[in-house]
């Protein structure tokens, strides 16, 4: 029986993409195919060859906090959630299997082959909600056979542990469980159902810390391996008993030692910490020991495949990496990089339409939405960064796109704590060539102070870029044919400066067309014409500072909006320079729709974020949507479509041709979605699926990628009608590439051959029908009892899917109809035959 | 030198701050444990051997002082007897009763690298750089040679014998040999791997071997790893890459279940035979803890029951206590670093303000400087004179001092070695500085163990064998025996403290087996014998007024003997039945000198390693409660709320590492100094090591 859980949301609200992959330590399935990690409320499998997303695990409805392979059946994985639920998957497949409501917020899962039919948990006691309490519990899981189970059988194996999951660990054989929290390591034996408790000191002499961060146990020896705050790693031994247990401390770390793991065999003891770089201890033999440098971020969790072939580490950057166990780094699983804040503008790139923003320290990442998927990293600062805590390096702060995706400008700070700034206005040309931006000028002192905000003029020919910053100035850059320079190179160059009574600018805009530049100053925007430098006019709408500030699109291309500091939205019309509107709501972003008169405001009132959608020509909204977020939104983009959308319903037309993204505080990435995108997203999974049941063969890739496209088309033209062609092809193949190459025809000659053995056969059949049906006869009918399996092996899948029902009639139909068109064809043979 | 107003709470005091003795103390080369009696034996690189009292808090109780060219290379137990083995091809047993060497025999096996005797007590095996091990049998006053094992090609390097003491296990260049004593055959031999790289073509040198009783042999060696071997099969079991460079000791526990090594480096590495899956009994060799205590090569190490001992070239004896071997924290339980012997090398005659320092090889005189005005107090004063050197006298014959002393009057100057005394009188005109060596002494004067002038310098005392103390007048005319002071009963160890009183008619001696006795020198007779207390006096004086014997022991408990009464004051009692405050009783230096300010009959001065202080015996002692080290609060408070918080202990910590603090006549200190800091720069440099972030 397979079960589809849908999404109802009530205010279409969707974590769509970016979150989070390292939270906790991914696993890889004992086959070492898949790799599993918790990714904001899905787990999302993928495959450890590809490093592809392969499909997701959707059931939970809030974050997922834990996932552990059932040890019972290894094909099965438990996950765990803060909504206080439990499920077991089959993650092959993705179903869910069973859910077990605990009822209380869970943080961790652990399991161990010894207790069967028990989890342990990390429980968050919610008795004080500022002093968090966490327990160690054990759930006995009741044996039912209905869906949903409420697990009420509890027992705590301890009611203080520390709110790391990675401080609790099973020990040989699951006889005993470690725990440490701050300076405490407690053991508790289950045989004996007794806890031993080690103390460390807190500092000693020499200034260690000696707090412990991560715990990890050997599967065979009982020896205990404790990471510390100050970089030790200590080995634990005789902890049965009290006083003469015994340790010994091993020091490589700088930084304190984020996760601890064993290998399987226990021959090996991984560490990894803030460094990025993955230590391998030689167990038993001191200080013998490999590195793995430059990872990337800090690693936090380190995981290993059962067979002791694959380690996994996640990284502070929102990264998985894959390295084989000879220290080779095989495949890396980006997500969207957040770190600990986003200091640009979320922007979307103009030629590739996909997400920007900062990402990898001194990188810009580009990061597709519609795909989920990191694209690439710009290195901006181009300088080796340090994985230090306490160090002050370059940032990327801010960057801007032109109108047509041929410039990037960046700014990168550093010192933004100290008094000393310093900061490079750097513009980047794409280069068509190499499809990347090339550096082109890098101005070391654009101003005087921090550089607050820049834009590009939006008109198509000419590009200028106008950068505001606190020293009381706007600069405008232009690309000049500097005469000391050489000809075939155009540097940028400042064009003008303006000022505007010594006040310091707030915000910068450009109109639509161009033809005019809004800078506002504190309380005054001034309006100046790009062309002459002439101020055109002033704005003044006191009270407040002006915060955001942008001019309608299209045919509201008259319009300003200007948001204050003091709750204000305010509209001027710019032929009458007169208020055309005003409206007291407290707007903390204002983000226009590039493709649409539509803007967006998200408001900040009594602990909540509300979205406002607006058209500047009236002040009343399009659509409202109270209460979106808890957090304050500063970060947001339409997304424009791929294709858009036909959405009749007056409240979500404004998504049909762009798509708004949002980041919150918490640095999620939120989006609204309408009900037909989610059924999309839905069915496009379930193909996935389908697809990663074929065998994978050296040409896989080859062979595969043909097949999901020949595929992709049938399902958008006729499903079914193409299905006998793939073997035929592949047969053609497997000829072509099993045949020595000495007896081999000429390259030229096989190239059609080749070529012809890929197109798609049905034009012609539908051209000469007669002949070409008289030999395809037979193979057809092979075919299609291959068909046929397929098609049992895809019911299985998709049975019980709404979508399908329909899909499976279709089919049947055209088998039906096939079967009567072949008796037609025979017959209608027979007819030409004998009328000459 | 430098001058220094010292005025507190304590009173007030010029202090000579000397930093010219520039004493070095020699590398530590060979420890032994023995564990019946608890000591521990220390040979160090100019030749002298020292016994510890372990379980007295490390109590240097005897001093046997070296000779020029007599390296030692080995030390080792037999039963409550001491051998030593060194370069020059000899093996030495020592006399401990009076502390001195007993005999030395050739083995005529060339230079010896190591000794050791069996744990039966009946043999002792010498490895010679010949290539032979030579068994020696131990006799009730002698050794005698036995044999020799089967000759080798390279020099034997270290020894260890199985506890049962049929089979020797042998370190040599390369390699290890495991011997069977009965037939004196070799059973195995098995090679030690060199190093990989460019030193592949050094020789491995196993400077270290442990014979276990379960048949494991463990070897470390220069190539830096702790190697495990079995020696049923001769194969190596497992080996443990310890360092870069030389593994150059081991020792194991006396029940075998944890092993200690000391490195080059500086590094003592706990190596703990664990079971590895709880509640079985398969168990691993497994290495735990690095003790880093040492800047410099560690050339012994020593497992003791609830201690790890260290010894190497930085001269330092470090006992790091086993924190899990012990039963309660307390003062015994700390870290000890000893670094200067518990004796005192420097002299001082108060009257004419010269000192005598005691080098291994020579003597020095100094004139104290003179200082004018009167600064502030922690000030330093301008030196008027400078501190000068008036003699610098080299030690006839090869054997070392073992004691000096220097008049009061400063005409006299007497050291003596294992085998001489010389006695020189010191004639000062002016400028010109000359000494003669006083010819003719009485027989008796052969050699002492310790020395002291009568405070009138009339007389000396010279201790010597069976606990007896000579008494000599000297005078310009020369030099007369007077008589001998022996105790009426009691042991025969060495006297290691003399203590004269001021009026002439007392003199105290103690020795080592902890006895004090007081002997009348007016009747020449035995006066009296102190109680015995169980810990070792470490320093005692003879208060000037009232004539009693003022007596500081290892375990830092002091006690006050009235000589006259043949009682303990009152204040003693007090002081016992009180207790001592806690911190006091947690130092881990003994002191060593005992002072009395004649201006304040009340005041005691003492002093050791790192502090100063004055005992107010007028003042209530201190408790528990009450805060230990209150100069500071003293201060902050007025004159009557000064009463009340105030105690008998009055503690200056302004210098540190300090030799010598004497009282002189004129109310001045000196405080001889020696920074450790000025002697770790005179060490050979260490191995260089790559520290983080350099």
């Amino acid at each position: 029986m397979l079960y589809i859980y849908i999404y109802i949301y009530i205010y279409n609200i969707v974590r769509c993409g970016g979150s989070k992959v390292n939270l906790r330590p991914p696993i890889i399935s004992t086959d070492s195919r898949f790799l599993l990690c918790a990714s904001g409320d899905l787990v999302k499998v993928y495959s450890t060859r590809t490093e592809e997303w392969l499909h997701s695990l959707q059931g939970h409805t809030n974050q997922v906090t834990g996932i552990a392979l059932n040890p019972a059946n290894h094909l099965q994985v438990y996950s765990c959630s803060v909504d206080g639920t439990v499920k077991l998957w089959d993650f092959i497949d993705g179903i869910l299997i069973k859910t077990f409501i605990i009822g209380y917020p869970l943080f961790a899962i652990y399991v161990s082959e010894k207790h069967e039919g028990v989890l342990f948990l990390h429980v968050s006691m919610a008795t004080d909600s500022k002093n968090e309490c966490f327990q160690l519990v054990a759930v006995h899981l009741p044996k039912s056979a209905e869906q949903e189970v409420e697990a009420k059988e509890m027992s705590v194996v301890s009611s203080h542990i520390s709110s790391n999951p990675s401080c609790t660990a099973f020990g040989r054989g699951g006889e005993y469980i470690a725990f440490a929290r701050h300076l405490q390591l407690n053991v508790y034996f289950f045989r004996k159902q007794k806890t031993c408790s080690f103390s460390l000191k807190a500092t000693d002499k020499k200034g260690a810390k000696n707090a412990f961060t991560c715990i990890a146990c050997h599967p065979t020896d009982d020896c205990i391996a404790t990471g510390h705050e100050d970089g030790k790693i200590r080995l634990w031994r005789n902890f049965i008993h009290k006083k003469e247990y015994t340790y010994s401390t091993q020091h490589w770390h700088h930084n304190a030692v984020n996760t601890l793991c064993f290998t399987p065999e226990g021959t090996h003891l991984l560490s990894g910490g803030i460094e990025s770089v993955l230590v391998q201890w030689q167990y038993g033999a001191g200080n013998r020991k490999e590195f793995l440098p430059r990872l990337g971020g800090s690693i936090l969790h380190i995981s290993v495949s059962s067979d002791g072939q694959l380690f996994c580490t996640s990284h502070s950057d929102n990264k998985i990496t894959v390295i084989e166990s000879s220290f080779k780094v095989c495949g890396v699983i980006q997500g969207l990089v957040k770190g600990d804040g986003v200091l640009t503008d979320l922007m979307i790139d103009p030629r590739s339409k996909a997400l920007v923003l900062n990402g990898k320290p001194g990188h810009l990442q580009f990061y597709s939405l519609l795909r989920d998927k990191h694209l690439y990293n710009l290195d901006i600062v181009q300088q080796e960064y340090i994985y230090e805590a306490g160090l002050d390096q370059f940032e990327v702060v801010k960057a801007a796109f032109d109108i047509k995706g041929s410039w990037l400008a960046t700014v990168e700070e550093r010192g933004q704590k100290s008094s000393d700034l310093e900061f490079f206005l750097k513009l980047w040309a794409f280069d068509e060539r190499t499809q990347s931006f090339v550096l082109n000028t890098t101005i070391t002192a654009a101003h005087t102070d921090r550089i607050i905000s820049m834009c590009f003029s939006s008109s198509k020919e000419t590009t200028m870029l106008v950068t505001i910053a606190e020293d009381g100035q706007f600069k405008a850059w232009c690309q000049g044919a500097d005469a000391d320079t050489q000809q075939d190179q155009n540097f940028w160059s400042c064009d003008f400066v303006g000022s505007y009574h010594n006040l310091k600018p707030t915000n910068c805009s450009f109109s639509a067309d161009s033809s005019l530049l809004a800078v506002s100053f504190q309380e005054v925007i001034t309006i100046w014409s790009p062309e002459t430098w002439e101020m055109l006019t002033t704005l003044c709408q006191p009270p407040g500072v002006i915060r955001d500030l942008c001019f309608g699109r299209l045919s509201c291309s008259k319009y300003l909006l200007g948001t204050t500091t003091r709750n204000l939205l305010c509209c001027w019309n710019l032929l009458t320079c007169a208020l055309e509107w005003s409206s007291s709501v407290e707007v903390s972003k204002l983000q226009p729709d590039p493709l649409s008169e539509n803007v967006a405001a998200f408001s900040y009132q009594s602990k909540h974020t509300d979205v406002f959608v607006f058209k500047p020509s009236e002040p009343r909204p399009l659509f409202t949507n109270k209460n979106v977020c808890s957090e304050k939104v500063h970060r947001a983009v339409f997304v424009p479509r791929e294709e858009p959308l036909n959405n009749c319903d007056e409240s979500s037309q404004w998504l049909n041709r762009s798509q708004l993204y949002f980041l919150t505080q918490n640095m999620d990435l939120l989006t609204f979605s309408t009900a037909t995108e989610e059924d999309r997203i839905l069915s496009s999974s379930k193909q996935l699926v389908i697809d990663d049941s074929v065998a994978v063969t050296p040409f896989y890739l080859l062979l595969g990628k043909h097949g999901q496209q020949q595929q992709k088309l049938n399902t958008q033209s006729h499903p079914a009608a193409d299905k006998p062609q793939q073997p035929q092809g592949s047969v053609t193949i497997k000829e072509l590439l099993h045949t020595p190459a000495h007896v081999l025809p000429a390259a030229s000659v096989l190239c059609s051959m080749f070529v012809n053995s890929l197109l798609i056969s049905n034009t012609g059949v539908q051209q000469d029908p007669l002949r070409e049906e008289m030999d395809s006869e037979k193979e057809e009918e092979d075919s299609e009892e291959e068909m046929e399996a397929c098609d049992s092996q895809q019911e299985l899948r998709v049975q019980g899917s709404v979508d399908e029902v329909t899909l499976k009639l279709s089919k049947a139909q055209e088998r039906e109809l096939k079967r009567v068109r072949k008796t037609d064809f025979s017959w209608m043979a027979g007819l030409i035959d004998s009328k000459p | 030198m430098m001058s220094t107003d010292l005025r507190s709470a304590m009173g007030e005091f010029k202090v000579h701050r000397v930093r010219f003795f520039d004493y070095m103390p020699s590398g530590i080369r060979a420890l032994a444990f023995n564990q019946d009696t608890e000591r521990m034996a220390v040979a160090r690189m100019d030749g002298s051997v020292e016994v510890f009292h372990c379980s007295d808090r490390f109590f240097q109780e005897k001093i046997i002082p070296g000779r020029e060219q007599f390296g030692i290379e080995g030390l080792s137990w037999v039963g409550e007897r001491l051998f030593s083995a060194g370069l020059n091809g000899g093996i030495t047993e020592y006399d401990l009763t009076n502390q001195k060497v007993k005999y030395t025999i050739d083995a005529y096996g060339g230079p010896i690298w190591t000794i050791a005797g069996n744990q039966q007590g009946t043999h002792l095996a010498v490895g010679c750089e010949d290539g032979t091990v030579k068994l020696f049998e131990v006799n009730e006053d002698n050794i005698q040679f036995e044999r020799n094992l089967d000759r080798q090609k390279s020099r034997i390097v270290s020894l260890s014998w199985h506890p049962s003491g049929s089979k020797i296990a042998a370190g040599m260049m390369d390699m290890i040999q495991v011997f069977n004593v009965e037939t004196g055959h070799s059973m195995h031999r098995m090679l030690a791997d060199r190093g990989v790289g460019t030193s592949r073509s050094k020789e491995c040198v196993v400077w270290s071997v442990v014979y276990l009783s379960d048949g494991t042999i463990i070897t470390g060696d220069s190539v830096g790893m702790v190697k495990l071997w079995d020696d049923q099969t001769g194969t190596l079991i497992k080996s443990h890459n310890v360092t870069k460079c030389d593994v150059l000791a081991l020792s194991v526990s006396q029940n075998e279940d944890s092993l200690v090594a000391g490195t080059s480096e500086g590094i003592v590495v706990q190596f703990q035979f664990v079971s590895m899956v709880l509640g079985k009994d398969d168990k691993e060799w497994v290495r735990t803890r690095t003790f880093r205590n040492h800047t410099h090569d560690i050339r012994a190490v020593a497992e003791i029951t609830t201690a790890v001992v260290s010894g190497g070239m930085d001269a330092q004896l470090v006992v790091r206590p086993l924190l899990d071997k012990i039963e309660e924290r307390s003062a015994a339980s700390a870290l000890r670093k000893i670094h200067f012997p518990h004796r005192r090398l420097v002299a001082c005659a108060r009257k004419s303000g010269l000192m005598l320092f005691q080098y291994p090889g020579h003597l020095e005189l100094w004139r104290l400087g003179e200082s004018e005005g009167k600064g502030i107090p922690g000030s330093s004063l301008f030196v008027k004179r400078n501190p000068e050197k008036l003699l610098h006298l080299k030690v006839k014959g090869e054997d070392h001092i073992r004691c000096s002393a220097v008049s009061p009057c400063g005409e006299w100057i007497v050291y003596s070695t294992a085998s001489t005394l010389r006695l020189y009188r010191l004639h000062c005109d002016n400028n010109n500085i000359s000494i003669t060596k006083i010819s003719k002494l009485p027989k008796v004067l052969s050699s002492a163990n310790q020395l002291c002038f009568s405070s009138d310098s009339s007389h000396l005392f010279s201790a010597s064998a069976q606990s007896s103390v000579h008494l000599v007048s000297i005078s310009q005319s020369g030099c007369k025996f007077v008589g001998t002071l022996k105790p009426k009963s009691g042991s025969h160890q060495a006297i290691h403290l003399l203590a004269a009183s001021e009026d002439g008619k007392w003199v105290a001696s103690a020795n080592s087996d902890h006895e004090v006795h007081i002997y009348n020198l007016q009747t020449r007779k035995a006066h009296c014998t102190v109680p015995i207390y169980s810990s070792a006096v470490t320093a005692m004086g003879i208060h000037p007024a009232t004539n009693c014997l003022f007596m500081m022991h290892a375990d830092q408990q002091m006690f006050e003997y009235s000589i006259e009464q043949k009682q303990y004051t009152d204040w003693s009692r007090t002081v016992q039945r009180k207790g001592l405050h806690r911190l006091w009783v947690e130092r881990d230096t003994p002191c060593l000198n005992v002072m009395f300010n004649p201006q304040n009959p009340s005041h005691v001065i003492l002093h050791d390693m790192y502090m100063l202080c004055i005992i107010d015996q007028s003042l209530p002692l201190p408790d528990d409660k009450t805060q230990f080290y209150n100069q500071l609060t003293l201060k902050s408070l007025t004159e009557e709320q000064r009463k009340s918080h105030s105690h008998a202990f009055k503690v200056c910590k302004t210098f540190k590492d300090i030799l010598c603090v004497e009282l002189m006549p004129d109310q001045s200190l000196v405080v001889v100094e020696r920074p450790l800091e000025d002697i770790a720069t005179q060490l050979p440099a260490p191995i260089k090591q790559k520290k983080f972030a350099t």
